[in-house]
């Protein structure tokens, strides 16, 4: 094994995962904010990057592409969130109601086509798998991290304004919320269109990454988003108390994510293999928890009987 | 003078037409004057809980009108009525939001009935008043106002929860057997704290209780609840002179039968 052929992988992965935690702080306001499960990601990552390269493609500036892609994303929420509320079906049944109709909505998007090509050599794009190694402005490294600073930055702001509050309050619990005068309904929609839209502006910047969108590039991401949230908890849970910390850990955990995904490749995991071994994965860290107060809750007990004895 | 609640003739029926069917409230007519204290009690079942869920629209009612201060608010969600309402709960937890830390839970409560904006969502200025707010429970929670509420023991939950109901003058206080879920010594801390901040703010209160001594202290009206409806209403001088054997004899004339009285107490 070439230890270098692994080192030489390492900028895409930490690209890949800068990426993925963007969309990440998107399953994480839902998940753990709002303590909703929302499957919609898997569609409006797609939905992101379909927008966002067939707007590019059509000759929009870049940075308009994005902000569509934002807003269409918050549709994509807004949709989840009136199936949800309004029609009173459960969280996650309105998730993959909406996902299974984005595919065909994604598919229209693309012109009937399961992917478009989006070639930095054509149009101008915000960062590109290409300059990856690059020591220039243009390493979408360097590019990410600017991102992933100035969203922690505004969600930390926002999440401590009134209005952010009420949304954290929302999550933590309902019946309080209510007593207190805050629309728990309206909240919950808020949080579903704020989440997908950035999950959506991550699916913007992914497709300009690896150069094209695909009506599939979405398969598994609730999946890794929580991957990349359960790891960034574990790994940080003692360490980071402040708010934008946490938001930060989540896409450390990405990060983290997708490294130990490039070392289990380097080590001569089949590609093929690499979705089930991801939701292995975030089973054992689900998991994780729930043996752990199990494992405790035991030991407490034999401490009993010893004392007893 | 006007009433502040007025509940005119309400029922309430849960699961109509299938075997869990329930007739929670049957007719319940009640209207408070500003400055009343009720004391509610009634056995399991006999609607108490459903009655102030009703006023503060947990859920909607099948018959009748509920108005607050004047303002009908049959329709209102349960979001829009909370502008006239203080709310505290049996439950500990369920008053206040466990995972944001003491100030934060008071300030979404000073907010109560107003728009919430992208203004920052405390200032300063109101970290100062909620300390001094805190002090005066005298239990040190003015030193804790960066802790979960989460870490808090229930009497210190509730304590603060009544706090965050009444900090914004209500209309109207609900008390749901607000101390039944904590220790003798702590409940009487709470339902003294209860009674001085009443008092002091000259509030319109309900207060369901299950315990019988406690429903005759305090207050000046005492209403007992029986199968959905009101069956008997105490106030004034003669609410100030009862006794426990007077209520069971009122008890038994309203409701034909005999009050288990042991089985209100321990409940």
């Amino acid at each position: 094994m070439d230890i270098m052929k692994l080192l030489n992988a390492l900028p895409s992965a930490v690209s890949q995962g800068l990426i993925w935690g963007l969309m990440a702080i998107g399953v994480y306001i839902t998940f753990r904010i709002l303590d909703v499960s929302d499957l919609t990601v898997d569609g409006s990552i797609a939905t992101g990057g379909a927008v966002a390269a067939i707007l590019i493609i059509n000759g929009w500036n870049v940075y308009a592409a994005l902000l569509a892609a934002f807003v269409v994303g918050m549709l994509c929420g807004l949709v989840t969130g009136m199936f949800h509320t309004f029609f009173g079906i459960p969280a996650i049944l309105s998730g993959i109601l909406t996902q299974l109709a984005l595919y065909s909505v994604n598919l229209r998007i693309l012109g009937n086509k399961a992917n478009v090509a989006l070639s930095v050599n054509k149009f101008r794009l915000l960062l590109s798998s290409r300059n990856v190694r690059a020591l220039t402005l243009e390493n979408p490294i360097l590019i990410l991290v600017v991102f992933g600073v100035f969203l922690v930055g505004v969600l930390y702001w926002f999440f401590g304004t009134e209005l952010g509050c009420s949304m954290r309050a929302t999550g933590a619990n309902r019946n309080m919320s209510r007593a207190q005068g805050i629309n728990t309904d309206k909240n919950i929609v808020l949080s579903l269109m704020l989440a997908n839209g950035i999950v959506a502006l991550a699916g913007a910047l992914l497709a300009q990454y690896q150069g094209f969108a695909d009506v599939g590039m979405g398969r598994g991401a609730i999946v890794i988003g929580l991957a990349a949230v359960i790891i960034g908890e574990v790994m940080f849970a003692k360490v980071f108390r402040n708010f934008a910390l946490k938001l930060l850990a989540v896409i450390i955990g990405a990060m983290i994510y997708y490294i130990v995904i490039q070392v289990v490749l380097w080590l001569g995991l089949n590609t093929n293999d690499l979705k089930l071994l991801t939701a292995l994965v975030v089973a054992v860290f689900l998991a994780a928890p729930h043996w752990k107060a199990k494992y405790l809750a035991g030991r407490e007990q034999g401490k009993g009987r010893d004392g007893r004895a | 003078m006007t009433a502040v609640l007025k509940i005119n003739h309400i029922a309430k029926t849960f699961n109509p037409g299938t075997i869990t069917e329930k007739k929670a409230l049957t007719d319940v007519h009640l209207h408070l004057e500003p400055g009343d204290f009720v004391t509610v009690i009634g056995g399991n079942g006999a609607g108490k809980s459903t009655m102030l869920n009703a006023v503060a629209g947990v859920f909607p009612v099948d018959h009748g009108t509920i108005s607050i201060d004047g303002v009908d608010v049959t329709h209102l969600p349960e979001h829009k009525r909370a502008a006239y309402l203080g709310r505290v709960f049996q439950d500990p937890m369920t008053g206040t939001a466990a995972t944001m830390n003491i100030e934060e839970n008071m300030a979404l409560a000073m907010r109560r009935g107003e728009k919430r904006g992208l203004r920052w969502g405390i200032s300063a200025m109101e970290r100062e008043m909620y300390r001094e707010q805190l002090s005066k429970l005298g239990l040190g929670l003015e030193n804790r106002m960066s802790s979960k509420v989460g870490l808090l023991s229930g009497g210190q939950r509730q304590a603060l929860t009544l706090l965050m109901a009444t900090m914004r003058t209500p209309k109207l206080l609900l008390l749901d057997e607000h101390t039944a879920a904590l220790d003798p010594k702590t409940a009487a801390k709470v339902l003294e704290l209860s009674e001085m901040i009443i008092a002091k703010q000259k509030l319109t209160a309900m207060m369901i209780t299950h315990n019988m001594r406690d429903a005759i202290a305090m207050g000046n009206r005492l209403i007992m609840m029986h199968e959905g409806r009101i069956v008997v209403d105490v106030r004034g001088e003669h609410k100030a002179s009862l006794t426990r054997e007077d209520l069971m004899g009122l008890f038994e004339k309203a409701a034909g039968k005999e009050l288990d009285g042991d089985k209100l107490l321990l409940s």
